[in-house]
């Protein structure tokens, strides 16, 4: 690791302003993607701001019904509350699909949102990456790209988001709440939270330098069957090569979103629309403009078969 | 020890913070390097004081803000037990017990720690007074080069602890009750330990007997 010098913030705007004022500074949490990146110095802050003692782990009622899940609330917690288990299924099965026992105990709500992505060629400093280091090339491009992006994708970055919660969290609407360093609030809705990679694949999200995430905003429960079905090399503890979040109700429509295809949570209006339709048209929808590789073609069929598995 | 001395760290910060970190050697104002007299090239990076609660002991430490909670036990506090697989979080071979939950300590900072209640597989029991999950390692054979073994038994103590505390699974078949004490529940939340030996069966078996149920 790079030399940092660190600090333990007090408030959210304390912490918001501290990483203003401190070029290089970023925010520390659970510390399970970060630290790691940062042990390969592909992350060099050199300031951490500590928030865990921002009093931001509690789930709480929202006045709209709703949950106000708090940005520091662990992994492990926010699977195991009995309202996200009763009200929103689907998120409570994302979080169990993701990782393992031990890192669902540090990992946070947000910090699972803004996870780097997996793709080798960003973990491997000897390799172009137009993500770590912006105009080097990308290295999956034509190379080693089994588990990349089929869909929103650029010549610029093939690379996926590797979050199972973030599926769930789009597929239920969630907001994102921040706090700018100036004290102002934002609420950004997780639609455009994660950005695709276009020309600037190294900015991932729409926060802006200093901004801190508070908490997580879930609208009321939807009702139906929630179902997240993971696709992956193996059993437990992989990255999804596809997942697939859903609600779906008695009348058979509902809601889809897609994991391990795209730089983002990956859902559209139109292929909800074709739910009552089927798996078939649904996958036609949500993929009509995929691009793939010789690696990950097969993603195309996977998405289809996977939606079949938990639509029909 | 050394002293720690505020007024250095607090200098060094700001001069971090004005060169970013990495170039302070060389650009230092004449009395930061009175102040530290080393050579540019070996300026050590700004020690920061610490407390670690590890098996109901107080430690203090003066240390390098990067030093992991893993390196910290290992190094500083000669706690061996918890190993150093793949440093990266995918091994399990480092999983020491925060607070009653199961962490893998290569990727937290020791800093980050101060506060709270570290138990390592020293602390959960000794060669004359074993845990009950030590012996039924031993007695169910569930190792071969040991390696994993401290973070595997620390990471089933806690895991035992999440059934019954009613923490979900991926293998819990209904979200909306309590999961239940059984092999299939233990081999999914046992996934973020690695056994290289692949003595699987035999942790499975020394883990069941623990939870009185069948491996």
């Amino acid at each position: 690791m790079k030399p940092f010098t660190y600090e333990r913030a007090a408030t959210p705007a304390e912490a918001a302003a501290a990483a203003a004022r401190t070029k290089g500074a970023r925010f520390i949490a659970g510390g399970t993607n970060l630290l790691d990146l940062m042990k390969l110095q592909i992350e060099t802050p050199t300031h951490l701001i500590d928030i865990n003692d921002l009093a931001l782990d509690k789930i709480e009622p929202a006045m709209d019904g709703g949950l106000r899940i708090g940005a520091l609330v662990r992994n492990t917690d926010l699977a195991a509350d009995e309202r996200v288990r009763r009200g929103y299924g689907v998120l409570s099965r994302a979080l169990l699909a993701g990782a393992s026992g031990q890192l669902r105990n540090q990992a946070t709500t947000a910090g699972n949102l803004l996870q780097r992505t997996r793709c080798p060629y960003f973990y491997d400093t000897n390799q172009p990456c137009n993500k770590r280091k912006p105009g080097s090339g990308c290295g999956a491009i034509g190379g080693f790209s089994r588990h990349h992006a089929i869909v929103g994708t650029s010549d610029a970055c093939i690379a996926t988001h590797p979050s199972d919660m973030a599926v769930a969290m789009r597929l239920l609407d969630a907001t994102v709440e921040t706090v700018r360093a100036d004290g102002a609030r934002r609420i950004i809705p997780i639609a455009d939270f994660h950005r695709l990679p276009g020309n600037t694949p190294h900015i991932e999200n729409a926060l802006e330098p200093g901004e801190l995430i508070t908490s997580v905003l879930l609208p009321p429960p939807l009702g139906g069957n929630h179902v997240y079905r993971k696709v992956r090399d193996r059993a437990s503890y992989a990255f999804a090569l596809v997942s697939v979040a859903a609600v779906i109700g008695r009348d058979g429509t509902g809601r889809v979103a897609l994991g391990g295809v795209a730089h983002k949570p990956w859902r559209m209006d139109a292929a909800d629309d074709e739910i009552p339709r089927g798996a078939k048209a649904v996958a036609a929808t949500l993929l009509a403009d995929a691009r793939t590789t010789h690696d990950n073609a097969f993603k195309l069929a996977l998405v289809e078969r996977t939606l079949a598995s938990v639509l029909n | 020890m050394t002293e720690f001395d505020p007024s250095r760290r607090k200098l060094l910060k700001a001069t971090a913070a004005a060169t970013g970190g990495a170039v302070i050697a060389g650009r230092l104002a004449p009395e930061a390097e009175a102040a530290n007299p080393q050579p540019a090239q070996s300026t050590p990076p700004p020690t920061v004081s610490v407390f670690l609660r590890v098996n109901g002991t107080e430690h203090q430490l003066m240390i390098d803000p990067r030093t992991t909670l893993l390196d910290a036990l290992r190094e500083r506090l000669h706690l061996t037990g918890s190993k150093k697989g793949c440093d990266q979080g995918q091994c399990g071979a480092c999983t020491v017990i925060v607070d009653g939950r199961r962490i893998t300590s290569c990727l937290t900072l020791a800093v980050m720690q101060e506060g709270h209640d570290i138990t390592t597989i020293e602390g959960l029991g000794t060669p004359m007074n074993l845990h009950p999950m030590q012996a039924a390692f031993i007695k169910h054979d569930g190792y071969q080069c040991g390696f994993c073994t401290p973070g595997q038994i620390c990471s089933a103590v806690a895991m035992l602890d999440e059934v019954k505390a009613g923490v979900p699974s991926h293998a819990t078949a209904d979200l909306t009750r309590k999961p239940e004490m059984t092999a299939v529940e233990f081999r999914e939340r046992m996934s973020g330990n690695i056994c290289r030996c692949g003595a699987y069966s035999n942790i499975q078996e020394a883990i069941a007997e623990v939870a009185g149920v069948k491996a």
